[in-house]
């Protein structure tokens, strides 16, 4: 069960979701949550990284980490740092309002420690390069969900009218709270279908 | 003002007026993941402490031989390095707690906090002022693990430090040590210095006005 494809990608989706049940990659999630339409770029920019890094990772795990293992960590952060490189350099060619939109928050991707995670937790779940790969698009869409889920919530709060001392992080933070609260209701999805 | 003096600023500004936790909101990944026993509060805040003064210690005794251009993917490695210590470290000397934290010792690598210090603070000063500017930083992030640790476990399991506080008859709060728990209790947390510092404001401003009044 644990192998299937399917439960790879929901577990990660939404059950584990990366930012609401383990707590990762949260500087983006509160930094970048303002807008909705950059909330969502910045989300596929991540899943994306997200997807480079699994397969980076399954290859070192393969040919070099066995002769070397306290490498692991080293290793890994440098490949999340050049994809992230690569990424930021894209955008910059490709999309010049998007890269000024995410500013500071395209190379923080290096130390969003979702994408770090990923590697390590594919890396002790000894995922074949498949299902390694699945699971990153699963964690990557989970993290877009949530992001823009925040985003959306944070607009309205925009609007409505809250006690000046609960504004900004307070509230961001409680929000989040009952986003995760909510997300709690889809741990019993995979018993109830059985 | 004197050198101790100047030091101990720097220690200081760490604990309470640049707390961290509280008033940079950095690192809150580790902040919320790990904290929901006061013991795992602990452990977190110890392996962090060991990395950040490590690394700022490395990064000041390094600064002119450290190029501009790669001077962030140098402290990463550096950092990497102390991280891969202090896991290696911690799994021989306490597994059951290195078990518990699981991945989250390993991602310490990633923590803003102490990049942030070694290009904000341990890549522009001496030895000594970048030593007791991230010792002061470190312990008041383990002060707010700890804080919110010890508040989320008394709620969601009714003890302290694994020592029962209430009795048989205490119906945990279990959502506290659930994630929305962490969520919930740092943002009230965060809500509760917010209206401090506010206050200390209004009660700062009503003062100068009352001087200018006399």
């Amino acid at each position: 069960m644990n192998d299937n494809l399917l439960y790879i990608f929901v577990s990660a989706l939404v059950i584990n979701n990366f930012v609401l049940s383990y707590f990762l990659g949260l500087c983006p999630f509160f930094g970048v949550s303002g807008r909705l339409a950059t909330a969502f770029r910045l989300g596929l920019a991540t899943t994306f990284v997200m997807i480079i890094t699994s397969l980076c990772a399954s290859f070192l795990n393969a040919f070099v980490l066995p002769y070397a293992p306290y490498l692991r960590l080293i290793s890994f952060i440098v490949v999340i740092a050049s994809t992230v490189q690569f990424v930021e350099m894209v955008i910059k060619k490709t999309s010049p309002a998007l890269f000024r939109a995410l500013g500071i928050f395209l190379p923080l991707i290096t130390t969003n420690c979702a994408i770090l995670a990923l590697a390590l937790f594919q890396t002790s779940r000894e995922y074949s390069l498949l299902q390694g790969v699945v699971f990153a698009f699963g964690a990557g869409g989970g993290f877009t969900l949530a992001l823009v889920l925040m985003a959306g919530l944070r607009e309205e709060a925009e609007l409505s009218s809250v006690p000046a001392v609960m504004r900004g992080t307070a509230l961001t933070m409680i929000l989040a709270g009952l986003l995760s609260l909510a997300f709690m209701g889809f741990a019993g999805l995979f018993s109830a279908v059985e | 003002m004197t050198g101790a003096q100047s030091h101990y600023e720097e220690f200081s500004k760490g604990i309470w007026r640049e707390n961290p936790i509280f008033v940079q909101v950095l690192g809150m990944c580790p902040m919320l993941a790990v904290t929901n026993s006061a013991i795992n509060g602990v452990a977190m805040g110890a392996a962090t402490t060991f990395v950040l003064v490590g690394s700022s210690l490395l990064v000041s005794l390094l600064k002119d031989f450290i190029p501009k251009q790669v001077r962030i993917s140098t402290y990463i490695i550096i950092i990497a390095t102390f991280v891969t210590v202090a896991d290696f470290s911690l799994k021989a000397m306490a597994p059951a707690l290195h078990k518990e934290l699981g991945a989250f010792i390993s991602l310490i690598v990633v923590n803003c906090i102490i990049l942030g210090r070694q290009e904000a603070f341990a890549s522009k000063n001496t030895v000594r002022m970048a030593v007791a500017d991230a010792v002061g930083m470190a312990v008041g992030f383990t002060i707010a693990l700890v804080l919110l640790g010890s508040l989320r476990e008394i709620l969601g399991s009714g003890s302290l430090f694994g020592v029962s506080l209430f009795g048989p008859h205490f119906e945990p709060w279990v959502i506290m040590i659930l994630p929305p728990g962490g969520f919930i209790m740092l943002g009230l947390m965060l809500l509760v210095f917010a209206s401090i510092r506010e206050q200390r404001e209004k009660l700062g401003e009503r003062l100068a006005a009352e001087e200018g009044a006399a």
